[in-house]
């Protein structure tokens, strides 16, 4: 145990703490910047399995910040340079490379292997893919992105804290903010963001100090001005996810194309003339009881097509507007084509219902 | 009362300033926003979150600070 001395001897860590650290199982997504320095501190730290997932192989241009890779590297897989690398560095630990790609379908049988999951990813797009698995998996995120020469960290999903969608709920589009490789970033910043993460893993392992929950840090390196914004729980934004949990392996971005312009607000529904409206809920407790509206749950969609009158232009709704988009793609399958997904869900047309005195039976 | 703007990451770039002072009489988020949308246009398709005090506010909080932060997410890593 002379590795780990300088830990040891920390009367904060000890041989138990050190233990801790030694059972420990993270998985860090993205190998890049951010990746890197992570993996290189948890490495080092003795985290006894690690998991590293990045499909993409290390060019020229990746030196000047990944810090794990050198001349040797170039040309292969980013998972599998840092494992090599890493497996130099601390021979006691079990690494795996992930030469692949986290999708929806991966990702959860991915994260349940892992106690704590970091986000060292570069687009918005796996971002949210990583956040809503680990809602999902009920894993802590130890989050970070940065732009050029700021930086913010947080930690996700830890002792119900708030998660990414809390902060953030809904993705901006890729084009709306570059990453580094489209607008450049200072090397040493994802140095310095990717240490801060690596440290909340220590911190959560050890369950030390203040751990960066119900918070996120902001860091600018030209400033070198820290803040540190409160961030709440929205119970709404995790329900949304935990809504989509049955059927998130199968939320491949094809699926998601496809229904793109099938997607209508409530006054948008109002313009179209002999409509249906579909309840897909699950919880079958919540009957509507209005003639108009017929009520399939999603998990029984494919068994009852023969309950949708076919003539008509079927408005599927419900809690928040992602069940109802797969539903409206299994519709489209079955060619019942003129099928419309709401976007704000069951709560505004049940109010739109009320409101508008629709008959009860 | 004069209040600050602290604009941050890709924020600072298409507003041009880190940082900018105006006089301010509106009393919510939401009058605010409306004022930097003018001067600002492009803010309008940008997703940010508002903070004083260090914490979030929605549309409803009312303005309290003479430092206001407007803040972005990042994509990068």
């Amino acid at each position: 145990m002379n590795r780990y001395n300088r830990h040891i001897i920390l009367s904060e860590i000890g041989l138990e703490g050190q233990h801790k650290i030694n059972m420990a199982k993270v998985l860090v997504v993205g190998a890049g910047g951010l990746g890197c320095p992570v993996l290189q501190y948890l490495a080092a730290a003795g985290i006894g399995t690690l998991g590293i997932i990045d499909f993409d192989i290390v060019s020229e241009s990746n030196l000047q910040r990944q810090i794990l890779f050198g001349s040797s590297s170039l040309g292969i897989n980013k998972a599998i340079a840092a494992k090599k690398r890493l497996e130099d560095l601390n021979t006691s630990i079990s690494i795996h490379a992930y030469p692949k790609k986290l999708n929806h379908k991966n990702a959860i049988s991915f994260f349940k292997e892992y106690d704590i999951i970091v986000d060292g990813t570069d687009n918005f797009k796996t971002r949210y893919l990583v956040s809503d698995a680990c809602i999902i998996t009920k894993k802590p995120l130890v989050y970070a992105g940065i732009y050029k020469f700021e930086g913010q960290v947080s930690v996700f999903n830890y002792n119900n804290g708030p998660s990414y969608r809390c902060l953030f709920p809904n993705s901006p589009k890729q084009e709306e903010i570059p990453n580094c490789s489209e607008i450049g970033v200072l090397g040493v910043l994802p140095g310095i963001i990717g240490s801060l993460q690596a440290n909340e893993v220590i911190k959560i392992i050890l369950n030390l100090g203040e751990i960066l929950s119900g918070k996120v840090l902001y860091y600018n390196s030209l400033s070198h001005l820290f803040n540190l914004i409160k961030v709440s729980r929205s119970e709404k934004e995790i329900q949304k996810v935990m809504d989509i949990a049955d059927i998130f392996e199968n939320l491949d971005e094809g699926i998601r194309c496809e229904v793109k312009n099938n997607n209508i607000t409530l006054k948008e529904a109002l313009t179209k003339k002999n409509i249906q409206w579909i309840d897909v809920r699950n919880d079958s407790d919540q009957k509507t009881n209005y003639p108009e509206i017929i009520q399939i749950p999603f998990a029984d969609l494919e068994q009852n097509l023969h309950k949708i009158d076919k003539n008509k232009k079927q408005i599927v709704f419900c809690h928040a507007g992602i069940m109802s988009k797969k539903a409206v793609s299994i519709l489209q399958k079955h060619k019942i084509e003129d099928s419309f997904s709401l976007k704000n869900g069951a709560l505004e047309v049940m109010n739109h219902f009320k409101k508008n005195n629709y008959e009860k039976p | 009362m004069m209040i600050t703007i602290k604009y941050f990451g890709l924020l600072a770039e298409v507003t041009g300033c880190r940082s900018e002072k105006m006089n301010f009489s509106c009393t919510t988020i939401s009058d605010l926003k409306e004022i930097l949308f003018q001067k600002h246009k492009v803010l309008k398709n940008k997703k940010f979150k508002i903070a004083q005090h260090n914490e979030l506010n929605t549309d409803k909080t009312k303005v309290t600070s003479s430092e206001i932060a407007l803040l972005p997410p990042f994509a990068g890593g």
